[in-house]
């Protein structure tokens, strides 16, 4: 006898945790499918973890949920080989509960939340990876089958968590394989350190938090980002550049880490603590042009697997919750009403999601990453220029202030030209308007 | 037929550290398995269920984190699970584990009687290899250690006959039921659990048996007070300083690489090599 339910949510990140919570909570019968050992055993994140999307799933999550850090302080470092020139705010605002942003340790986090998704009544199988959907006659999706022995298990509708490059959804032909310009590859290092010495390097008290956002010298002019988080007792550092650029380049992560970690305004802050931990993960980071159908008869998208990252606020597992969430009040509504999960009606799931700040937030930004990776300047030439600036002004050496300040306008002119400094401004203008 | 199996949940070892200073194993943030060796156990009682039919009970000492370990068990194809667990076990070394789960086991035959109990060989926590032989003294069933494979099985005769590794071969033992195994690495495949199998374990009630429920008679002897282990002192092994060599391999030449290899561990081993040039040169 096979099995049937409601709605098979396959994957346990946060897209999916959210979408099954949600669907469970309603009273539908919901099966989880999982591939790892335990949920969180093969989830990968920076890791900040932003408040609102989980408080709209599970208000009290403060009560119980294992947080490492509350961030008071946000720092935003434009680097160059030795140097950096940044901005850093920090406000007692945010030390006042309840708390905007955490940093988590994802292993934890995700085997907590898995914990109240099953709590909510789903049905969670581990250790089974999904090999195929299973369609009818006209094509609908009617469920999964997993790779073990009498692996068909059916349901009303399918919702896709599966991850960065969504391998059955790309099996099954719903979207195409994930490309290299679209996917950045991110590697990170969890680094141990006594949490006295990070309260003092950071300036940290209680249980308050610090991350630094970087960009500059450290992706050797591919377009990427640099972090540094900091948990109760380590450190999260890491670096991610486009897939395309690290192929070109012919770069590993890893160099790239390593050279991160020994820039001077970096190493000091991680000296003398343990890496005990190494992980590397797939980012969508297309944005809105690079979405695929994400919906169809019998089946949805949501978080990763959709491409839902908004890659210049490092956002990525709130939009996951937000869509993993809409999908499944998309479907609560459909079986409310006794309506089948046909495209037609699926369609309801899209206006959802262009009513929210996701849509909103990934057109915003939709023609950024194209911006800057056909205009290498504003990831070397403009870090290198504002460092150079920022020492010629600072540094006092008899020279007067006017010939310092021509001197830095002629290094910006003879970088960018004036006309290239005005296009450059118009482009950065129209890519984030 | 009735089988119990015994198991422990332990730290991966494959994500273990040992505490730069204490020396004790660092469990936090170290995912739990069943202990390698028990999977083996479970497999051979699976087997022998198969073949003859009967109930496997898998049952565990330890805290309620453990029900994880029962519940994938049950996947492979137990009948039912029992969590031995109660504040005073906490602490207890191998004479204490066993006197726990020898009181369940015979509180378990009050509802089915045992005919035989599997355990892994040992844990890779402790590496003691004391608690199956503890539980059979206690329960005075038949022993039989390093088992590397189960030859037969006779409900009818109330009879067993496996082969046991030994120093220098393989021992044919046979022996009267009830009985107690540990098996040995190895000793058969692991199964892969079905569909079905895995529904059934993650809806399968884990019972949970306190000391009450486990007929403990005598409290004195559980947990830490029922420990007369004492660690006095812990240490790493030194590290040994031997090195892998490299020996330059010449595809085209497999001849010249064997006799260059050769001449490496020959002249670490001087004796051989004069006793082979003397065999090599009869005149």
């Amino acid at each position: 006898m096979s099995e049937k339910f409601d709605v098979i949510v396959v994957g346990a990140g946060p897209a999916g945790n959210a979408a099954a919570y949600t669907l469970a909570r309603a009273g539908l019968s919901v099966l989880q499918i999982e591939r790892g050992e335990y949920p969180g055993s093969k989830n990968v994140q920076g890791a900040i973890l932003y408040a609102d999307a989980l408080e709209r799933l599970i208000p009290d999550f403060r009560e119980s949920a294992p947080l490492e850090r509350h961030i008071v302080e946000q720092r935003m470092w434009v680097l160059d080989e030795e140097s950096y020139i940044g901005g850093h705010y920090r406000s007692a605002e945010f030390a006042r509960p309840p708390h905007n942003r955490y940093t988590i340790v994802r292993a934890r986090f995700d085997k907590w939340f898995s914990d109240q998704v099953q709590k909510a009544g789903a049905l969670l199988l581990c250790e089974t990876t999904v090999k195929a959907l299973l369609r009818d006659a006209q094509g609908k999706v009617i469920g999964v089958e997993v790779e073990r022995d009498e692996g068909r298990i059916y349901a009303d509708a399918v919702v896709l968590a599966d991850g960065a490059n969504s391998l059955v959804a790309t099996r099954a032909g719903l979207r195409e394989d994930i490309r290299a310009e679209h996917a950045a590859l991110a590697v990170k290092e969890v680094i141990f350190l006594p949490r006295e010495a990070i309260d003092a390097r950071f300036n940290l008290t209680g249980q308050e938090g610090a991350v630094i956002e970087m960009v500059g010298g450290i992706t050797h002019r591919m377009l990427g980002t640099g972090f540094l988080y900091t948990n109760k007792d380590s450190i999260s550092i890491g670096i991610g550049c486009m897939l395309s650029d690290l192929k070109r380049q012919r770069l590993s992560p890893v160099e790239l880490l390593e050279g991160m970690k020994a820039h001077p305004a970096i190493a000091p802050l991680i000296a003398g603590g343990e890496p005990r931990e190494y992980a590397a993960h797939l980012i969508p980071e297309g944005g809105y042009d690079a979405l695929p159908q994400l919906y169809g008869d019998g089946w949805m998208l949501v978080g990763d697997s959709a491409g839902f990252v908004n890659a210049m606020h490092r956002e990525g597992s709130n939009l996951a919750m937000t869509t993993g969430q809409l999908a499944a009040e998309t479907l609560i509504e459909l079986f409310r009403d006794k309506q089948p999960a046909t495209a037609a009606n699926l369609a309801r799931y899209r206006s959802r999601l262009d009513a929210s700040f996701v849509m909103k937030d990934l057109k915003k930004y939709r023609r950024l990453p194209g911006t800057l990776e056909r205009h290498r300047q504003f990831l070397a030439d403009y870090p290198a220029l504002l460092n150079q600036a920022a020492h010629t002004m600072i540094r006092v050496d008899g020279v007067d202030k006017r010939r310092k300040e021509k001197e830095i306008l002629d290094a910006f002119r003879e970088r960018r030209s004036l006309l290239g400094l005005l296009g450059d401004a118009f482009r950065l203008w129209r890519a984030t308007r | 037929m009735h089988i119990v199996v015994c198991i422990k949940q332990v730290p991966d070892s494959a994500h273990i550290r040992v505490h730069p200073v204490t020396n004790t194993i660092m469990r936090q943030g170290v995912p739990a398995i069943i202990n390698p060796y028990d999977l083996f156990a479970i497999e051979a009682a699976l087997r022998l269920k198969d073949r003859l039919g009967g109930h496997v009970t898998v049952m565990s000492m330890g805290p309620t984190q453990a029900e994880p370990a029962l519940r994938k068990a049950i996947s492979l194809g137990c009948d039912d699970a029992i969590l031995v667990t109660d504040r005073v076990f906490a602490g207890a070394d191998t004479l204490a584990t066993s006197y726990v789960l020898a009181s369940a086991i015979r509180t378990l035959g009050q509802e089915r009687p045992v005919d035989l109990v599997f355990t892994g060989k040992q844990t890779i926590d402790g590496d003691t290899a004391q608690v199956g032989p503890g539980i059979a003294r206690r329960l005075d069933m038949q022993l039989l250690t390093y088992v590397s494979r189960i030859v037969e099985v006779d409900p009818a005769k109330r009879s067993i006959v496996v082969e046991r590794r030994a120093e220098g071969g393989v021992q044919v033992l046979q022996t009267a039921l009830p009985a107690l195994v540990t098996m040995l690495e190895g000793s058969n495949e692991v199964r892969f659990a079905s569909t079905p199998d895995m529904f059934r374990a993650v809806r399968a009630t884990v019972r949970h048996w306190d000391r009450n429920d486990a007929g403990i008679e005598d409290i004195k002897q559980v947990g830490l007070k029922g420990s007369p282990t004492i660690v006095s002192r812990v240490f790493g092994p030194t590290p040994r300083a031997e090195k892998a060599r490299q020996v330059p391999f010449d595809p085209a030449d497999p001849d010249s690489t064997a006799a260059s290899l050769l001449e490496q561990l020959l002249a670490d081993v001087p004796k051989v090599r004069k006793e082979l040039e003397q065999r090599r040169s009869p005149s």
